[in-house]
């Protein structure tokens, strides 16, 4: 069985994250969780997690460290083509009937997810009536998201991704190259406000069209889960889209109730009326 | 250690899978008592034909992993393409986007150390043919939890370099043959309780 003093000592470290910082994981998936913290002791070369939260506690340059462990950024543009492909190809002409729209990608990360809308909505069109919100809880990720650079060796995936999602031009044309790196062009982040937001503690903040919250709710609990997807439910306008990660469901969701499956292979739902 | 009955089964594989797994999972009755999860290394794409190629082959039921899927007896999980697949509890399993484990998700490792939290010596744990090291160190974790370990015999591996890891990590693991693994797990399963005091 799980080492009990371990067990223990992971939850007084959440709580003082908690109280300390008011970053709030406990009520994350324990086992990701447990599986963070250890990699932190270990790497960090604490004897304990205990000694990790003493330290956490009195030295606040410890707290982006932490939540470098506790949070994972990894993505990629375009991730899961299919996807994208199907929001181009049956949530874009809902989208089109409006005249201004508003888009939500709920933990961004380094930005590949929101980048990759912003584009498909340049090729359809519809890049200049719409506001992109994009949030995480990690600032140095939300940095990064703003700064739109990633490592030239990561551009083959992501133009091979741009085409399967039946993109309509090259992805070359959003970026330069130099220096191992491919810096994205600025006038992408034109329409885009980038906002430090935590689904388990923030509110609702604007009334949205489509809502992409991917491989994020994986790492919460099934209550905090129904926390998240609530938040949505009251951020959506009627008719107004969901978009969930490849292996994410509202199946087991209290507030299933409130969407129907628009596309379950894709995971994409729609808010009902009223 | 004696063997004691079990309350759940992970396995994990790679170069040359199917060719083994197909001797081993259609062997399994659809009374199998266990849930049987399943890491297999498979390419990051999308899609993964694993679970429906042996929902087709197998007696007990196949599924491919969502997230916070129950867990049920007598069901085989597979771990889907790109997210690593964790044992939450014994109810429920929980998937992450984490970076690759020595170049893979789903890896071995991840499977085997949750499972091992959780199940404690009620695990048993298999290693199969496979070319690189994913698996060792988890095996070792079920072990240090009292579980029962096993890895397939080199020799009849497609792949020798993971059981061999698997061996060096856990010199004791008993060594099985692709042929002999379903007894294997019917024998763990049929079991007196573990007493876990
Ligand atoms: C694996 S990334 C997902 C990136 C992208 N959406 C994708 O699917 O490729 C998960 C992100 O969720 C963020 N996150 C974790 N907890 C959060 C919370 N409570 N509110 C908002 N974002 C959160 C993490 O900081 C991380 O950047």
């Amino acid at each position: 069985m799980t080492d009990q003093v371990e067990e223990i000592e992971i939850q007084l470290l959440l709580e003082a994250l908690y109280l300390r910082y008011h970053y709030d994981f406990r009520h994350y998936a324990a086992t990701s969780i447990k599986r963070r913290l250890r990699l932190a002791r270990e790497q960090m070369g604490f004897a304990s997690i205990s000694a990790l939260q003493e330290r956490l506690l009195h030295d606040e340059t410890m707290l982006p460290r932490m939540l470098g462990y506790l949070t994972v950024q990894v993505s990629e543009m375009f991730r899961d083509p299919s996807y994208f492909k199907a929001i181009r190809e049956t949530v874009i002409p809902h989208l089109r009937t409006y005249p201004s729209l508003k888009l939500w990608i709920a933990g961004c990360a380094d930005g590949e997810e929101l980048y990759s809308f912003v584009i498909l909505f340049r090729e359809e069109g519809l890049e200049e009536r719409t506001i992109f919100y994009a949030t995480d809880i990690n600032q140095d990720a939300l940095a990064r998201a703003r700064a739109g650079i990633y490592g030239l060796e990561r551009i083959q995936l992501f133009t091979e991704n741009h085409r399967k999602s039946g993109g309509k031009s090259s992805l070359s044309e959003y970026y330069s190259a130099g220096y191992g790196r491919a810096v994205f062009d600025k006038s992408l982040r034109e329409r885009v406000l980038f906002a430090d937001h935590s689904l388990v503690t923030d509110a609702v903040f604007a009334e949205m069209n489509l809502i992409s919250c991917r491989n994020v709710l994986i790492y919460f609990n099934r209550a905090l889960q129904d926390r998240a997807i609530g938040l949505f439910k009251d951020s959506l306008s009627r008719k107004g889209f969901l978009g969930l990660g490849a292996k994410e469901n509202l199946r087991f969701c209290a507030h299933a109730d409130a969407f129907s499956e628009f596309n379950r292979e894709e995971r994409l739902y729609q808010r009902r009326d009223g | 250690m004696s063997a004691r009955r079990c309350r759940a089964v992970v396995i994990g594989a790679s170069a040359g899978a199917l060719e083994v797994l197909n001797q081993v999972l259609p062997a399994l009755p659809a009374s199998f008592p266990l849930p049987v999860f399943v890491v297999v290394h498979v390419p990051p794409d999308r899609k993964s034909l694993l679970a429906e190629l042996f929902a087709r082959r197998c007696e007990m039921r196949v599924r491919e992993a969502e997230d916070k899927e129950p867990i049920e007896p007598g069901t085989i999980y597979f771990a889907p393409p790109n997210y690593h697949m964790l044992v939450e509890t014994e109810q429920a399993l929980a998937l992450s986007a984490d970076e690759p484990v020595l170049y893979s998700r789903p890896a071995i490792d991840i499977l085997f150390e949750s499972a091992a939290d959780v199940y404690g010596p009620a695990l048993a744990a298999l290693v199969l043919t496979g070319a690189n090291e994913d698996g060792a160190r988890g095996l070792r974790a079920v072990e240090t939890a009292g579980g029962q370990v096993a890895v397939q015999d080199p020799k009849t591996a497609f792949a020798a370099a993971m059981p061999e890891a698997a061996l060096a990590a856990c010199p004791r693991a008993r060594i099985v043959t692709p042929g002999g693994v379903a007894a294997y797990l019917q024998e763990l399963a049929a079991m007196p309780p573990v007493d876990e005091n």
